[in-house]
């Protein structure tokens, strides 16, 4: 644990709106024991004055749950894309610096619209296709290993810190990210996800897909819920080479 | 075929997206507005489980027996035939979650496996690891995203919802809502109105609620009309990390799957639970157990002299601990420190959810016709005190019920709603904008923040576990001085793009009416009730309080009426968890 100095020193990359140039303002605060970057954020809410006295006004942030399963605060702390709920500066140092996720567009401050990531979910047609909510019994048995596979890779909470981290996600490429690839295994892994399989990989097989990944294996170092993206992508790519092998052998 | 009806639900976790795919389903169509992305509501909190009677394990389980427990656990308060209903309907919810693919922890014969939670005897809680409702949720999100593809469901996230449009017949016909990134004010004609918006833990300033649940929504229904019932019933769950910046949950299930909750006494340890409630141990409700915490720490037995307790699973096989808990013990150990496989957890009580809320029928529908309520913002189903995993259950039917009676009412209507245009769509936008533009003006010595953490302390310290008269009544003065104080705040935020400060302000002004709704149902409850706990009146008195309080908005304050509670299905007895609970006859 580094030595706690009893002031907190941020400097807080701002924005005003989408089109505002961006600025950076510096604010102190006093430090307690075990808070996080939310708290900071809060304590800059009760009293949003900048390090040298002037008035701001309070910043925004995005946050839901505290507890890292919601996936709401992602911003960068110091440089890296993290969750703002369980960075704790008792860990991180009295130092910090925040700034909006740099992949998505920046709305205020530290918020960002990540709508683009639950577009690409639509796009791979991220669900199984069940005949309905009525009661039709059951679903169909899974083996407590399949299970807790399947469970390693839905605890995904979309927060984006993986494509933050990858080189080969930005606004110059239509590749899915290893947010979404990892939804396209999940659905595959489950029996009646499975059903459409061969459908579900012909859509990453393309532009924007499987071929885009540069194996930077950035995600899986930034993912705060340890979810393996790229086993997920190696798994994916021998599902579509074994699809492409037999598609061919059908012509 | 008739034009579809068009339906607004409001709030996007586990109820209201049940709602939003059961009306898609009967091909109708979804105005789904949500302050969040949807997968991001609070829903994903759940940690435990999700009830259901499905009796895989032998022993005799049934939806009667769920009921029975469910009636009894909330000390009788509950309308009884919607809570029969839902535990009826229970297994079915289960097996739906499973065909969407909802990766429930599995027996070795691959079937769902099932838990046991607070105030029954039997394994009757499915569960994903320790994080249900976020798997529950999911599984509903990707379900509504396929509706959203099919152009039957559209998505307003981003927006919150600032009022109901109510015709002079005293119909909801639809809502205003701000775009909270464009500050946009818009009227949204709909053929009825759901509010699926969840809790009201920021009242209490730190909850284990998220910090988006601050019953707005229901502040404004409220202040237009709905009913508020049992305001007074706040659960305060006995297993919590306290927080700088929120409390977090540690789950039931912890005990569930053996955790053992101790202090010192005397210099050995003391499983006080155990030995005061042979019969339950650690799974008395949670109402009991926070008591009992809050009395052993008061008479100087918490851990180091404070207001803390162990929750022990250190006598647990880890790989099991990781499997069935994961997702808990994470949080332990990132927000806290030690890993509690190891070291026994340090917990205190923290409040956690609201039994009261927008009073409905067994309909779901308020007293304004057209606005339906569902999940934790209506008051149904949890009575005094909600058992664990009766939740996300509630939600489920809720959204469901609600859904299946918005439709008809749709249908029924003589005339659609009017357009955007009707003036009773743009008068009231335009009121709306006209308080939005006073609150920005708003340049007094009173910071939101502070303000906001002033009320949490008052009700947390007075209007939680135990309760005094004396002291409420010092609350309720303090909560009309923090609303005249409201009116002297500084916004702090002159931009008129993504003002957060002007949302909070407008939830703070919500938060303190509701807030008096809380404390003033709690002064006139003279007995004690499940959550409800006043040491000068320390025991249930049917005679007097077998009823609903039912909250009315005026501009002086809530005006207090009382109503029958339904006992149709099971006569009220005394509830004890020292030792076994009788299950009352099937009539």
């Amino acid at each position: 644990m580094p030595s706690m100095s009893s002031t907190i020193e941020l400097k807080i990359k701002r924005r005003d709106r989408p089109e505002a140039p961006p600025r950076w303002e510096e604010f102190a605060i006093e430090y307690r024991p075990n808070m996080n970057v939310i708290s900071c954020l809060m304590e800059i809410q009760k009293r949003p004055m900048t390090r040298s006295g002037a008035r701001t006004a309070p910043v925004n942030f995005e946050a839901s749950c505290l507890e890292e399963v919601c996936g709401s605060c992602t911003m960068l702390i110091n440089g890296r894309p993290r969750q703002a709920c369980s960075t704790l500066v008792d860990k991180t140092g009295t130092r910090l610096e925040l700034a909006p996720l740099s992949k998505f567009p920046v709305v205020r401050d530290l918020v960002v619209d990540r709508s683009s990531l639950f577009e690409r979910f639509r796009q791979v047609k991220a669900w199984v296709p069940i005949d309905g909510t009525y009661n039709l019994g059951p679903g169909p048995r899974l083996s407590p290993a399949d299970q807790d596979f399947r469970y390693l890779l839905s605890r995904c909470m979309s927060c984006a810190c993986c494509m933050e981290a990858c080189p080969q996600v930005n606004d110059r490429s239509p590749f899915l990210g290893p947010a979404t690839l990892n939804q396209v295994l999940l659905m595959i892994t489950h029996p009646t996800g499975a059903l459409n399989k061969e459908e579900r990989l012909e859509a990453i097989m393309g532009p924007g897909g499987l071929g885009d990944c540069g194996d930077a294996q950035n995600c899986v170092r930034a993912c705060p819920k340890e979810i393996p993206l790229t086993t997920s992508i190696a798994q994916l790519n021998r599902e579509a080479t074994s699809y492409a092998v037999r598609r061919w052998l059908k012509r | 075929m008739a034009k579809p009806v068009s339906i607004a639900v409001v709030g996007g976790g586990l109820a209201g997206l049940t709602a939003a795919i059961k009306i898609a389903e009967a091909g109708q169509h979804v105005q789904l507005f949500s302050i969040v992305p949807v997968k991001r509501s609070h829903s994903v909190c759940a940690q435990g489980g999700i009830n259901a009677a499905v009796n895989t394990k032998g022993e005799g389980d049934s939806p009667w027996e769920h009921f029975d427990d469910s009636i009894y656990g909330g000390d009788f308060l509950a309308d009884q035939p919607p809570v029969l209903r839902m535990c009826e309907a229970a297994p079915g919810y289960i097996y739906m979650f499973d065909r969407m693919g909802v990766p429930f922890t599995r027996t070795r014969e691959g079937l769902i496996d099932f838990r046991r939670f607070g105030g029954t005897k039997h394994h009757r809680t499915a569960y994903a690891g320790a994080t249900t409702g976020q798997q529950l949720l999911y599984a509903l999100d990707e379900q509504v995203r396929r509706f959203e593809d099919d152009g039957k469901v559209t998505k307003q996230e981003g927006w919150e919802l600032l009022s109901l449009v109510i015709d002079q017949n005293r119909i909801c016909r639809g809502l205003t809502a701000i775009d909270l990134w464009s500050m946009e004010v818009d009227a949204f004609p709909a053929d009825a109105v759901i509010l699926a918006t969840g809790g009201i833990g920021a009242i209490f300033g730190k909850s284990t609620n998220s910090i988006i649940c601050t019953g707005s929504a229901q502040a404004a229904a409220y202040q237009q009309g709905a009913v508020y019932a049992n305001g007074e019933f706040i659960q305060v769950h006995p297993t919590a990390i306290p927080g700088e910046d929120k409390h977090r949950l540690m789950s039931e299930s912890v005990r569930g799957e053996g955790g053992r909750v101790w202090t010192y006494k005397n210099g050995k340890p003391w499983y006080f639970l155990e030995e005061k409630y042979p019969a339950y141990g650690n799974l008395v409700p949670r109402d009991i157990a926070t008591r009992e915490i809050f009395q052993v720490c008061l008479e100087g037995h918490g851990v180091d002299g404070k207001m803390m307790v162990y929750l022990d699973i250190t006598h647990m096989d880890p790989q099991v601990l990781t499997r069935k808990l994961g997702g808990v013990l994470e949080i332990y150990e990132k927000f806290v420190g030690p890993d509690p496989r190891k070291v026994p957890m340090i917990v205190f009580p923290a409040v956690h959810y609201t039994m009261g809320g927008l009073w409905v029928g067994f309909d779901q529908m308020t007293n304004l016709p057209g606005l339906f309520a569902a999940g934790e913002c209506d008051y149904s189903i949890h009575g005094a005190n909600r058992l664990g995993a009766n939740s996300l259950l509630s939600c489920l039917y809720g959204g469901e019920t609600a859904a299946a009676h918005a439709v008809p009412f749709a249908q029924g209507h003589q005339k659609r709603a009017p357009e955007k245009s009707h003036p009773l769509f743009t008068a009231e936008a335009l009121r709306q904008r006209e308080i939005n533009a006073t609150i920005m003006r708003k340049r007094g010595p009173e910071n939101l923040r502070a303000l906001h953490e002033e009320m949490g302390q008052w009700m947390t310290e007075h209007v939680t576990v135990i309760r005094h008269n004396d002291k409420l009544r010092r609350t309720d003065e303090k909560l009309r001085e923090l609303q005249e104080r409201w009116d002297r705040i500084d916004l702090n935020d002159e931009g008129a793009f993504a003002n957060q400060s002007l949302l909070y302000a407008r939830q703070l002004d919500g938060m303190l009416k509701l807030a008096r709704v809380i404390t003033l149902g709690a002064i006139r409850r003279d007995e004690s009730r499940g959550a409800h706990y006043k040491p000068e009146f320390a025991s249930r008195d049917d005679a007097h309080w077998l009823r609903t309080t039912m909250a009315t908005w005026t501009p002086e304050g809530p005006e207090l009426s009382y109503e029958p509670v339904d006992t149709s299905l099971i006569p009220p007895r005394p509830r004890k968890y020292d030792v076994e609970k009788q299950t009352a006859f099937l009539l």
